[in-house]
C-alpha cells in the first residue's frame, strides 16, 4: 500500500535545514486551517433558518439578554456548531488512525461496520430500556463499537492472505448491512423507539442540547489526546509490521491502544450524532496531500479539515432547502461515496 | 467422481439439454416443499385456517365458511405468490450475476443494482405519487439498469476486474443509499412511510395488481435466462477459452447482464429490497445440483421462491401480532452467511 506522499520524512529523522523548512510551512498550513475552522464556525452559528448578523452572536455569548435570537445562538446553534465541529474532527482522527493501522486506504469506521455496531446498540438500548440518557447511550456505542471491531477484525484476517483491502472492505459491508437489518427489525418492532431515533439513526448533529454534548465531550477529549500521543508509534506501524519491530516498537499494544483510541472516538460520535459516514474515508486522504505522511502532522490537521468539513455540510445541510433542512449524514454520504469509489479505482489495482 | 448426466435430446428439431441427473428429484423436492410452505402461511394468520380448509378452497371445494375464500383469495394467496415470485426472480438474477463476474460474493444487492432500482422506484413514489402501478418495474429496471452500466464503466480499466467491480458497487450501493434517504426526508410523510414500509422490503399487501405488474417480467426473462444458461457455462472457463470455443462473448455478457438486471429490478419495483437471496440461493442450488448452469437456473428459481415465502411466514410469525419485513430476516440469515463464504473463500 503506498500513500501518496510528498515528502516522507521518518519520524525519527534528524532535524536538518530541509525538514526544518517543511516543518514551518507545515505550521502555517495549521494555522491557516484553524482559521478556515474558525471562520466555519462564525458561519455555522450566523446562517440557518433565521439569519442573524455578527453583532448578535457576539452580544448572545457575552451578553446574553433572553431575547428570541439570542436563545437561538445559546440554545440551538451553538450546540450544533460545536457538536459538528468535534464529531467532524473525532470521525477524522478516527478514520486516520483505522486507515493507519490496516494499512488499507479505503478502511474508516463507518466502511469497516464500527458505526453501524454503535448505531444498533444505541437502538437496542433505546428499545429495550425507553430513551435513557446520552451518559448510557454512550456506553452502548461503545460497546457495539468494540463487538463490530472484533468481529470484523476476526472475518478480515482469516485465512493465509492475511487483512487484505478487499475482505476488510467486504467483511464491513456484510456486518454493516445485517446490523443496520436488525436495527430496521427493532424500529419496525417499536414505533415508539422509530419516533425518537429517526432523525438520528440518517447522521444529524441538530437538537442536541448543552448536556448531551458534555456528557460525551470527556471521551471525545481523551481519544483525540491519546490518539495525539500515539501519533509516532502510528507512524511506524504504517511502515509494516516487520519494520516497526524492527525499530523497538510494542506493535501489539500499540495497536491494541489505537482500536481503543479509535473505539472511544467513532463511538462518541455515533452516541452524540448518529452514523455519519464517509467523513473518515475523505479527510484522511484530503490532509495527506498537506500533512504528508507523518501522523504527528496528519492527526491535528485531519482533527482540523474534519471539523471544517462537518461544519460546511451541516451548513450545507441547513440552507440548501430552507426552512427545511437535511440530516447531515446525507450531505457527506453525497460527496464521500464518488471519493470511495474513486480511491478504490485508484488503489487497488489487480 | 463420476457425473452422470441427464440427456434430453429430440431427434427432430435442434433441440437438446444436458441436465445433472439430480436434478428432476431436487426440483420435485423443492416444488413439494414449496406447496407445504405456501400452504402453511396461507392458513397462518390472525384469522388462522387450517391447511385442510385451505387446500379445499384452492381446489375450489366448500369449506363451509364464506370468509375463507374471501381471506385467502383476496388477502393471502396474492401475498405468498408475490413472495414466491419475487424469491424466483431475485435467485435466477443472482446465479446470472455470479456467472457472469465468475465471482461466487457477488449478488445483486451487494453491488449497488438493487440499490439503484430503490432509488428510481422511490423517487418515482415521492416525487409522481400518481405513478401507475404497473409501469414501476420498469421505472425500477432502468435505475437498475443504470447502476450496473454505471458499476461496470466505473470498474473498467482495460477489463473489468471481478475485485475492483464489487468495491465500485459497495461505493454506489452507498451513494443510491444516500439519494433514497435524500427522497425519505423531502417528501410528503403519507409517501414516505409507503415508500419506507416498500423499502425494508416486504410483500405486505401485496394484491393481484402486484402480481400482473411482475409476471410478463418473470415470463419473458426466465425462459430467456434458461435458453442463455449453457453461455454462462463456457463464460465460466474464462474469457480466452470462451473464444476459443466460439463464443461471441461481449455479445453473451450483454444479453446475461440485461437478464439478470430485469430481473433484478422487477422484483425490486414489486417487494422492495429482499436482500441476500440473489446471494444464497444460487450457493445452495450448486450444493444440491453441481456447478452446471442448465440445471442450476431452475433449481436456484425454486430455492429462492422458498427462501422468501418461508422468510414471509417467519416474519410474520416470530413476533407476532407485530411483523417484520420478511427483507429483515433474509438480511439476518443472509449477512452471516456472505461471511461464511468470505471464509470459506479465504485463500483465493
Amino acid at each position: 500500500m503506498k500513500h501518496a506522499a510528498t515528502k516522507p520524512s521518518p519520524p525519527s529523522a534528524p532535524p536538518s535545514a530541509h525538514s526544518a523548512h517543511v516543518n514551518l510551512l507545515r505550521l502555517i498550513g495549521l494555522g491557516i486551517g484553524i482559521l478556515l475552522l474558525f471562520g466555519c464556525l462564525i458561519a455555522s452559528l450566523l446562517l440557518g433558518a433565521a439569519d442573524l448578523d455578527p453583532r448578535t452572536i457576539w452580544q448572545a455569548l457575552f451578553a446574553f439578554d433572553g431575547s428570541t435570537e439570542h436563545l437561538i445562538i445559546t440554545t440551538v446553534r451553538l450546540p450544533r456548531s460545536l457538536i459538528a465541529l468535534t464529531v467532524g474532527a473525532a470521525l477524522a482522527v478516527a478514520g486516520a488512525i483505522t486507515q493507519g493501522l490496516t494499512r488499507n486506504p479505503l478502511a474508516a469506521p463507518d466502511i469497516v461496520g464500527i458505526n453501524a455496531g454503535a448505531a444498533l446498540a444505541v437502538v437496542g438500548a433505546t428499545f429495550l430500556f425507553g430513551s435513557a440518557s446520552s451518559h448510557t447511550y454512550v456506553w452502548f456505542a461503545f460497546l457495539g463499537g468494540t463487538l463490530a471491531a472484533i468481529a470484523v477484525y476476526v472475518l478480515g484476517s482469516i485465512g493465509r492472505s492475511g487483512l487484505t483491502p478487499l475482505k476488510l472492505i467486504l467483511a464491513g459491508a456484510a456486518l454493516t448491512y445485517l446490523l443496520s437489518s436488525l436495527t430496521t427489525g427493532m424500529l419496525i418492532l417499536s414505533q415508539r423507539t422509530l419516533d425518537e431515533i429517526r432523525f438520528w439513526l440518517a447522521g444529524s448533529v441538530a437538537g442536541r442540547d448543552f448536556a448531551t454534548f458534555t456528557s460525551v465531550l470527556p471521551y471525545m477529549g481523551i481519544g483525540l489526546l491519546v490518539a495525539l500521543i500515539l501519533s509516532r508509534q502510528i507512524t511506524m506501524l504504517t511502515l509494516g509490521d516487520d519494520v516497526a519491530k524492527g525499530l523497538g516498537l510494542r506493535t501489539a499494544w500499540v495497536k491494541a491502544t489505537a482500536t481503543v483510541v479509535v473505539i472511544l472516538l467513532a463511538g462518541s460520535s455515533v452516541a452524540l450524532a448518529g452514523p455519519i459516514g464517509f467523513v473518515g474515508l475523505v479527510v484522511p486522504h484530503l490532509v495527506r496531500f498537506f500533512a504528508g505522511v507523518d501522523y504527528r502532522w496528519l492527526l491535528p490537521y485531519a482533527a482540523i479539515a474534519g471539523g471544517t468539513l462537518l461544519l460546511l455540510a451541516d451548513i450545507g445541510a441547513r440552507i440548501i432547502i430552507k426552512p427545511q433542512e437535511l440530516p447531515v449524514g446525507i450531505m457527506t454520504a453525497i460527496v464521500g461515496a464518488p471519493f470511495f469509489i474513486y480511491l478504490a479505482k485508484q488503489k487497488v489495482k489487480r | 467422481m463420476t457425473k452422470s448426466w441427464l440427456v434430453i435430446r429430440s431427434q427432430k428439431s435442434l433441440f437438446s439439454i444436458r441436465l445433472d441427473r439430480r436434478v428432476p428429484w431436487v426440483m420435485l423436492t423443492l416444488a413439494i416443499a414449496i406447496a407445504v410452505v405456501m400452504i402453511l402461511s396461507i392458513g397462518y394468520g390472525e384469522y388462522p385456517i387450517s391447511p385442510l380448509d385451505v387446500v379445499k378452497t384452492l381446489l375450489g371445494i366448500d369449506t363451509g365458511t364464506a370468509d375463507h375464500a374471501f381471506v385467502i383469495y383476496v388477502l393471502r394467496l396474492p401475498r405468498a405468490i408475490t413472495a414466491l415470485l419475487v424469491g424466483t426472480g431475485l435467485a435466477v438474477s443472482g446465479a446470472i450475476l455470479q456467472g457472469l463476474t465468475r465471482n461466487p460474493l457477488a449478488a445483486p444487492e451487494i453491488i449497488g443494482v438493487n440499490a439503484g432500482a430503490s432509488l428510481v422506484a422511490v423517487a418515482m413514489i415521492v416525487l409522481l405519487p400518481s405513478f401507475p402501478l404497473v409501469a414501476l418495474p420498469v421505472a425500477a429496471f432502468t435505475g437498475a439498469l443504470v447502476a450496473a452500466l454505471l458499476i461496470y464503466l466505473l470498474a473498467w480499466d482495460n477489463g473489468s476486474a471481478p475485485i475492483r467491480l464489487i468495491l465500485v458497487g459497495v461505493g454506489v450501493d452507498a451513494l443510491a443509499g444516500a439519494f433514497t434517504s435524500l427522497m425519505i426526508t423531502f417528501g410528503n410523510i403519507y409517501d414516505v412511510s409507503q415508500a419506507l414500509v416498500w423499502l425494508t422490503g416486504s410483500v405486505y399487501g401485496r394484491n393481484w395488481e402486484h402480481i400482473q405488474a411482475l409476471l410478463p417480467w418473470l415470463l419473458v426473462f426466465l425462459p430467456l435466462s434458461f435458453l442463455l444458461s449453457r453461455d454462462l457455462n463456457t463464460l465460466a472457463l474464462g474469457d480466452d477459452i470462451a473464444k476459443g470455443l466460439g463464443s461471441k462473448v461481449e455479445w453473451q455478457r450483454g444479453w446475461l447482464l440485461l437478464t439478470s438486471v430485469a430481473l433484478a429490478g422487477a422484483t425490486v419495483a414489486t417487494a422492495g429490497t429482499i436482500g441476500f437471496v440473489g446471494l444464497m440461493a444460487p450457493h445452495l442450488s450448486r450444493q444440491l445440483v453441481g456447478a452446471s448452469h442448465e440445471g442450476l437456473l431452475p433449481v436456484a428459481a425454486l430455492v429462492g421462491g422458498l427462501i422468501v415465502v418461508l422468510a414471509d411466514l417467519l416474519g410474520r410469525s416470530l413476533f407476532a401480532p407485530i411483523e417484520l419485513p420478511c427483507g429483515v430476516i433474509t438480511a439476518a440469515v443472509g449477512a452471516p452467511y456472505f461471511l461464511y463464504l468470505l471464509y470459506s473463500n479465504r485463500n483465493a
